[in-house]
């Protein structure tokens, strides 16, 4: 089930204060967030966040087309480093 | 013989399955077709008069996207992922199952063919 139209999108209560004070002095620096669940909305387009992915921090720089998903989903939280393979020694 | 968005129907079978041979059609959306058109769904496609069809035409080119212009729309919405780098793109570059299912094992919708690898390492004692 999706959510509540009501309640509007999510985004983290100090992102959402974070970002609006970015826009209001028009100044672009990094974020630092562990609030991967966040929406991205229209307001974040041109920000980077650092997301958090349990490890370190990914930067992410927002574009249009990234409207509607969430932060989370553009810093992945596992690292493939392959199958088995002959080791050099 | 009809021939609607660039497939050929067969004649033979009844009009709410021939239509679902036509990429973008299923057999809800068949049914729906025929009703408004005024068609029993199973009157076969040789029966089908020429204004039926004009009709059907008519219909699909005014509420459906099919075929070709649907698989662009498909491929589209999947590049669009992939260009963003979300995790759903990361998947689809991957071959991967996109929706959290599991791919220890099994998966092999997505993955392929099982892929072998050769001579593991015997233990010696």
């Amino acid at each position: 089930m999706g959510r509540s139209i009501k309640k509007g999108p999510y985004v983290a209560f100090k992102l959402g204060k974070k970002v609006e004070k970015m826009n209001a002095s028009g100044k672009r620096t990094v974020i630092k967030t562990w609030s991967r669940p966040s929406m991205i909305l229209p307001d974040m387009i041109g920000h980077t966040f650092a997301v958090h992915n349990g490890q370190k921090f990914i930067p992410v720089y927002v574009t249009e087309n990234m409207v509607g998903h969430r932060l989370g989903e553009f810093s992945p939280t596992r690292q493939f480093r392959g199958h088995g393979g002959n080791k050099k020694k | 013989m009809a021939r609607i968005s660039g497939v050929d129907l067969n004649k033979n079978k009844r009009g709410e399955i021939a239509l679902t041979y036509i990429y973008g059609i299923g057999k809800v959306t068949a049914k729906k077709i025929l009703t408004a058109n005024n068609i029993d769904v199973n009157t076969k496609v040789k029966d089908w008069t020429d204004e039926n069809v004009n009709g059907i035409v008519r219909y699909l080119a005014d509420n459906l996207k099919l075929e070709g212009e649907l698989r662009g729309e498909t491929q589209q919405n999947i590049k669009r992922l992939q260009d963003i780098g979300c995790y759903r793109g990361i998947r689809h570059r991957k071959g991967l199952p996109v929706r959290g299912q599991s791919s220890k094992t099994n998966a092999r919708t997505r993955k392929g063919k099982r892929k072998t690898v050769a001579n593991k390492k015997m233990v010696t004692k």
